[in-house]
């Protein structure tokens, strides 16, 4: 847009200092060349071998030097300005102006502090970011984060306790990792109450213990059955047993049942604050289709939504609850898994109790609550989905933009019945040798393996070619570190494992 | 007797509580004119439209509708806003103001960016042209006229700064009262009794691009734009003073600065999860930054020196905004993180302040408390217009024959 405003300025100042010298070159084409014209062709020669030798800013300089007053317009330019130009990052606190000693100009004619031109590109010593000031700009960020929240979040939170069912298994740590770190996270008071069959276990305890949280940690006597089946029915009193809990401690707050293999959105937390006194949200479920056949999916018959994994409160236009989605077990029939290790897809109950939230005064024996609740102390045994605490199923209140959100995810994946892990997943006394790291299948090294490692090499070596390059120079870093051959027999033991997936 | 004297105690204390109970999230905003942004001018002003030809203004405006969307659109925006305000009158004799409609920054390049050179012929001729078929101009010579010049330096019509100093505001508009975007404290270019006002920001696509309110404000500083102008001023030192450069080269590593060149898609919605975003100078020193910041919640952090922020009256700036001065902006980072949590508060809460908003805009069509209102506000408080503007008869103050060569010639 703008014409180089270096160019205009340069143009109009050689414009002005030799104006003169115009006409008296166009009349030098003519007769005989007087000396003073002589002189100004000489003197423009000069300027412009000078121009070229010192290039535009020194040459400008220079002229400057010589023609200083009257042919000089702008007495904007200051030649401060000019030998700020010299150094073009001043640092501070150098003080540019002592560079050239010249006649001090005026400035512009009403005083002001702003001076057209150009300016020095000012640069710290040290142009990188100040850990002090990161760590105060994070907490003012905080700071500014939690006003939001307190004005545009929920007034008046209320405790939060989640009732979690578990037992001690190789997938524990997977599965009870994700729902502490998610509660963890939770911006409300929270009260954890981890049921587990089987009874109290170090196992579970160090686990939740990490948390930092209020945990309550209670046992249950049964043991954890093999059939899904089962597994769900003795979930359910492990619940009711938290649920017991709430009463006989007179918790106060919003009881939600966290399954420990399911996932949480930080969305559920803050909506179901929204909950009077029962509340349903959606989940949606991960059924791991592994078999699923296609053409019995095609067959289905006209249901809304037929595809959706989706379990929760359905509505009508006026945002009431009209019903229940639940999750089509149709293209499952006859191929569900039955046994906890079965390969098969493990399917959902009706209605998970995950789904489901409610005011802990419910449960309270006295003080006043609806009349539709049952008293828990009446109910047990078979209890087959969460609508039966209440007397009348149309009181369940629907949260999440009436079920339209889903807001966690249930997933069940387990490990084979006969898997085995290290207590604490800390490996003590260390592994058995599969590859020592001496004879590890390089190519430069020959093979020189035992038996047992055979079948191995057959995968590796197409995979040898392309990866030559890394796998020698990590023998010869791995020979050269003094370490236990523990340490490194475990290393090449994962290493080998991720060439077998 | 003791119960009615309790019974008033009560209720007048309850009354108190009522007028003393503030919005947790908006703060009232004060200026030094007063609670004045939800001030009404209807009724306190009256405004005559001149009927130009459509020369000046119609028929440029057909020429090239970019005019509507542009920065520079407030002139187009404010005649017709006057036409169908219950502030115009179609008696001159009992306005108290003239206005005088040209859209002197509708001359764009392929670009879309305005050419000022034919702008002092344009508004040269309307005034030759109102001067002589009304009367009202020559018994003021402009005193009690207003112009809107939204340009980069207003009536001095020149993109460049040293250009525009040069030509200073022109000669016959310097007793009128310039309505104008930029503003610089002791600087040819801005009059005396000026009014400044905001750039035009197209008011439905900010509000098409809200994000729920909820949504925390994680970036700390927020900058889209350049800090080299390759173009006109490739080493840097004359583009913004050399500001803008200088905030590139000293936070360009640091991760509290989510500062650059692109075009983001996003911009708006970025903004709004900034808790500071720079308004820095450029060629002139204002921009529609300090718009988008306001509207969008984001604490303005204005790097230019003397500058004259919008209706700075009526808003008191200082409260709501970060001023930087050029030299500083190497400690911008210390600047920025030491201000107290609590003044940040204060700030955001102030901006969140609807009539805040609304006084940055030009909606059409217009609500009560817009940048149109805020215009006549100012215009109403300049009134009464003092004796000493009516002019004797055959008295003349303005030189018409001032200026450049160039600017006499005919439109």
């Amino acid at each position: 847009m703008k014409l180089s405003a270096l160019q205009q300025s340069y143009l109009g100042r050689r414009s002005n200092s030799f104006r003169s010298s115009g006409p008296l070159d166009s009349s030098s084409d003519g007769a005989f060349k007087s000396p003073a014209a002589v002189f100004w062709l000489v003197l423009h020669g000069l300027s412009c071998l000078i121009s070229l030798l010192l290039g535009f800013r020194f040459s400008r300089l220079v002229f400057l030097l010589l023609s200083t007053s009257s042919t000089y317009t702008s007495p904007f330019h200051s030649p401060t300005e000019l030998a700020k130009t010299l150094d073009i990052r001043s640092v501070i606190p150098a003080d540019p102006v002592g560079n050239v000693p010249l006649p001090f100009p005026n400035k512009t004619a009403t005083n002001s502090r702003v001076v057209v031109g150009r300016h020095g590109i000012r640069i710290r010593p040290w142009p990188h970011p100040n850990p002090v000031e990161v760590m105060k700009a994070h907490r003012i960020i905080e700071r500014v984060q939690t006003e939001q929240r307190l004005q545009f979040g929920v007034k008046d939170p209320r405790k939060i306790i989640v009732v979690t069912p578990t037992y001690v298994r190789t997938f524990q740590s997977l599965h009870l990792t994700g729902v502490m770190h998610s509660l963890m996270l939770v911006p409300y008071d929270l009260v954890w109450i981890v049921v587990e069959a089987g009874g109290v276990s170090n196992e579970t305890a160090s686990l939740i213990a990490k948390s930092g949280l209020r945990t309550i940690h209670v046992g249950f006597s049964q043991r954890m059955p093999n059939s899904w089946d089962e597994r769900h029915k003795l979930e359910t009193k492990m619940r009711l047993r938290g649920l017991r809990i709430v009463r006989e401690k007179i918790l106060d707050g919003i009881v939600i049942f966290a399954d420990d293999s399911n996932m949480h959105s930080m969305e559920l937390f803050d909506e179901i604050q929204n909950a009077k006194w029962f509340g349903a949200v959606s989940v949606g479920i991960l059924a791991n289709s592994a078999n699923i056949d296609e053409t019995v999916v095609e067959k289905r018959g006209e249901e809304e939504n037929p595809r959706l994994p989706v379990q929760g409160p359905a509505c009508n236009v006026s945002n009431m609850l009209a019903g229940w989605h639940t999750f089509n077990t149709l293209p499952f029939a006859g191929k569900s898994a039955v046994y906890i290790d079965d390969r098969a897809t493990v399917l959902p109950r009706k209605l998970e109790w995950s789904g489901f939230v409610l005011n802990s005064r419910l449960l309270w024996k006295d003080g006043d609550k609806p009349e539709w609740m049952k008293d828990i102390d009446t109910l047990d045994g078979d209890i087959e989905s969460p609508l039966d605490l209440v007397k009348d199923p149309s009181v369940v209140e629907p949260l999440g933009s009436c079920g339209r959100r889903v807001l966690l995810w249930w997933l069940r994946v387990e490990a084979r019945a006969d898997s085995k892990f290290p207590p604490r997943w800390i490996i003590d006394p260390p592994l058995e040798v599969t590859v020592p790291s001496k004879r590890t299948p390089w190519p430069d090294t020959p093979p020189e393996l035992p038996s047992h490692e055979k079948p191995v090499i057959g995968i590796q070596e197409p995979i040898i070619k392309h990866t030559t390059k890394t796998r020698t120079s990590r023998s010869k870093r791995r020979s050269k570190r003094k370490h236990d051959e523990t340490r490194t027999d475990r290393r090449t033991t994962g290493f080998d494992k991720t060439l077998q997936n | 007797m003791l119960v009615v004297v309790g019974f008033v105690f009560i209720a007048l204390g309850f009354a108190w509580s009522i007028t003393a109970e503030r919005n947790p999230r908006t703060e009232r905003i004060s200026g030094s004119a007063g609670d004045v942004l939800e001030d009404d001018p209807v009724g306190r002003l009256k405004v005559y439209v001149y009927e130009l030809p459509s020369k000046y203004n119609k028929k440029i405006l057909q020429k090239d509708p970019r005019c509507l969307s542009h920065m520079f659109a407030a002139e187009i925006f404010m005649h017709r806003f006057l036409l169908s305000s219950p502030v115009r009158t179609l008696n001159p004799e009992e306005a108290d103001w003239f206005y005088t409609p040209i859209y002197a920054t509708c001359d764009l390049t392929p670009t879309g960016l305005p050419l000022p050179f034919k702008s002092p012929r344009m508004v040269r001729s309307a005034i030759q042209l109102i001067s002589s078929s009304w009367p009202y101009w020559n018994r003021t010579e402009g005193a009690d006229h207003f112009f809107v010049v939204p340009h980069d330096f207003g009536a001095c019509f020149h993109y460049q700064e040293e250009k525009a100093i040069e030509r200073g505001i022109l000669p016959i508009l310097r007793r009128a009262t310039l309505v104008q975007t930029f503003g610089q404290r002791n600087h040819v270019c801005l009059n005396e009794g000026s009014i400044t006002i905001p750039p035009y920001a197209p008011p439905q696509k900010m509000q098409a691009r809200q994000i729920p309110p909820d949504t925390p404000r994680s970036i700390f500083v927020y900058f889209r734009g350049l800090f080299y102008d390759v173009n006109n001023d490739p080493e840097g030192g004359y583009y913004a003073r050399g500001a803008r450069a200088a905030v590139w080269e000293n936070f360009k590593s640091n991760p509290l600065f989510d500062i650059s060149t692109e075009h983001p898609t996003t911009y708006y919605e970025d903004m709004q999860r900034a808790i500071f975003c720079l308004c820095p100078l450029g060629w002139a020193p204002w921009s529609p930054r300090l718009v988008e910041a306001v509207v969008f919640g984001c604490i303005p952090v204005i790097i230019a020196d003397d500058i004259v922020l919008p209706f700075a009256d009526a808003i008191p700036w200082e409260e709501i905004g970060v001023f930087v001065a050029e030299e500083d902006v190497p400690k911008l980072d210390k600047i920025l993180t030491s201000i107290p949590p609590h003044v940040i508060l204060r700030k955001q809460r102030l901006l969140a302040n609807p009539s805040m908003k609304r006084a940055m805009l030009f909606p059409q069509p217009t609500l009560p408390g817009d940048a149109f209102h805020q215009i006549l506000n100012g215009l109403a408080r300049k009134l009464l217009h003092p004796k000493s503007v009516y002019l004797k008869p055959g008295e003349k103050i303005l030189n018409w024959t001032a200026g450049p060569i160039t600017d006499l010639k005919p439109w």
